[in-house]
């Protein structure tokens, strides 16, 4: 139990502090901290013109979507960057348990998403006058901290993609365009045709989302306690899937001499 | 006639080059179809419905920009990856000659954007495609391009000294979108930031391409605008090629990834 905790907690730390060129501050800052502020702006603009929302409801969406670049590259990348190194095999050649090598790198890249998100919100604060009641912080850092953690749950599934597609970045990218247009983030829900609104229901965000907005306006987390929880079972059913999907692609990967195939 | 045939074979090698990479694909075509569907959507919702085929255009250029800047940011780098930056610094054409046909060939793969919102827009929304004036149009868009390719040659120059030019070109795609008011006015902006549109490529674009498609202003004033700060734009990338490889060279920089 205690290497596994050791391999959970050390190696996925090491790990995201290895594999991420962006730890840079030079590239840090301007990607993960700077991005979603200008997010936030251009489509609280873009709202303003189409007469569609408020602006608060754009950084709400915003700053809560922007978690899912750092979780989806993260995690695409906490895989794919160990092939880019070549110490995939290396990696994988060890006994240690697969749950704590590949759950333990989804934990550092969780935080960074919620960090991520945050600075969005305080963008949106700052440039566009957001002033949710202070008693509604709380609920809305956990609903922040919930979205990262399904949209890291899905980055484990993209990562696991990425094993056998080595297109980490087209596979993110995607899956964050599927995001950003399906989950509710800039077009209210009821207003996107009805299949979309069914799709949006088992992807990450969508829920996250609707409670963040409805917290808020000022309502208790007590009241969107279904929210809070279909979003949990959401980031726990990608989370298995992506682990699933990462343990079978490894095994096909062994047997037809593929894994290190860039 | 040598200098022609320098950007001539450096414009198709790179338009090849660029047209075997899917992430090239993905941000000229498929990024600028989800950002002009998230446009159609919500100035559908908002009861702005007549204003599709102005999100359709701004969209599509929101693409070419993309493209221009992260074929910008990462065409020194992709050189220093696949070690042909020094013989591309050592060969006897400046650095300016060398990498102009490149940085064209960049935005017009961007120019797919355009093409690709205008089509899902008619196909998927039921845009109208009626231009009010289509020949100015056609003159307006690779004028806007060649504009752009030239702002991307500026680019380029400084991410000879900057390595992290992914992070910069990051860094700058949602600002310049915003900036130049692609989908959205600028009057809705601070007034500080208008003399920061002016001097870019992009807000004059749009203008001209808006214009020639929607009718209701000049087109021949942002036109001349977009090439005279294309214009500007080599004359600034001749000196700041030089400068920056010379301090890359000072300081054995130029290679390291």
């Amino acid at each position: 139990m205690r290497t596994w905790l050791r391999i959970f907690f050390v190696g996925g730390a090491i790990s995201f502090r290895a594999l991420f060129a962006w730890i840079r501050p030079a590239v840090y800052v301007p990607t993960l901290l700077l991005g979603p502020t200008a997010q936030v702006l251009f489509f609280a603009y873009l709202g303003r013109t189409a007469h569609l929302q408020s602006d608060s409801w754009f950084v709400i969406g915003n700053a809560v979507q922007s978690a899912s670049s750092a979780a989806l590259f993260g995690m695409g990348f906490a895989i794919d960057g160990e092939r880019w190194t070549q110490t995939l095999s290396a990696v994988l050649a060890t006994p240690a348990n697969r749950a704590a090598l590949f759950l333990g790198r989804g934990l550092p890249v969780l935080l960074n998403a919620s960090v991520t998100s945050a600075t969005g919100f305080v963008g949106g604060a700052l440039l566009l006058g957001f002033r949710p009641p202070l008693s509604s912080i709380p609920g809305l850092a956990l609903l922040v901290l919930l979205a990262s953690f399904a949209c890291t749950g899905l980055g484990m599934l993209t990562g696991a993609v990425g094993l056998r597609m080595r297109d980490v970045p087209i596979i993110a990218n995607l899956s964050m365009a599927v995001l950003l247009i399906f989950c509710g983030v800039n077009v209210p829900l009821d207003k996107l045709p009805h299949w979309m609104h069914l799709a949006a229901d088992g992807l990450p965000l969508t829920h996250a989302i609707a409670a963040a907005r409805r917290v808020a306006d000022g309502a208790s987390l007590g009241s969107v306690t279904t929210s809070v929880l279909v979003e949990l079972g959401l980031g726990f059913a990608y989370l298995l899937l992506g682990f699933a999907l990462l343990r079978w692609f490894e095994l096909e990967g062994r047997r037809h001499g593929t894994l290190e195939r860039a | 006639m040598n200098a022609a045939r320098i950007v001539a074979s450096g414009f198709r090698t790179n338009l090849k080059m660029l047209g075997t990479s899917s992430f090239f694909l993905l941000t000229s075509t498929v990024q600028p179809v989800i950002f002009a569907t998230l446009a159609f959507f919500m100035y559908r919702t908002g009861d702005r419905a007549g204003t599709l085929l102005y999100a359709a255009l701004g969209a599509g250029m929101m693409g070419v920009w993309s493209t221009t800047l992260f074929g910008s940011g990462g065409m020194i780098q992709w050189q220093r990856w696949q070690g042909t930056l020094e013989l591309g610094v050592g060969a006897p054409p400046s650095m300016t000659l060398v990498y102009l046909p490149f940085s064209l060939a960049n935005s017009f793969t961007g120019m797919y954007a355009l093409v690709a919102t205008l089509v899902w827009g008619r196909l998927v929304f039921g845009v109208p495609l009626h231009f009010a004036h289509p020949w100015l149009f056609v003159l307006a868009l690779p004028a806007t391009v060649i504009s752009l390719g030239l702002m991307g040659l500026v680019l380029a120059s400084t991410f000879i000294l900057y390595r992290y030019a992914n992070a910069l070109a990051n860094l700058l795609e949602y600002p310049v979108w915003i900036a130049s008011g692609l989908v959205f006015s600028t009057s809705l902006l601070p007034s500080w930031t208008r003399p920061i549109s002016w001097i870019l490529p992009p807000y004059w674009g749009i203008l001209a391409l808006r214009h020639a498609a929607l009718g209701g202003g000049s087109v021949w004033v942002p036109l001349a605008l977009v090439a005279a700060l294309g214009v500007a734009s080599i004359a600034v990338a001749a000196v700041t090629f030089r400068l920056f490889e010379r301090l890359a060279r000072d300081r054995a920089t130029l290679s390291l990834t």
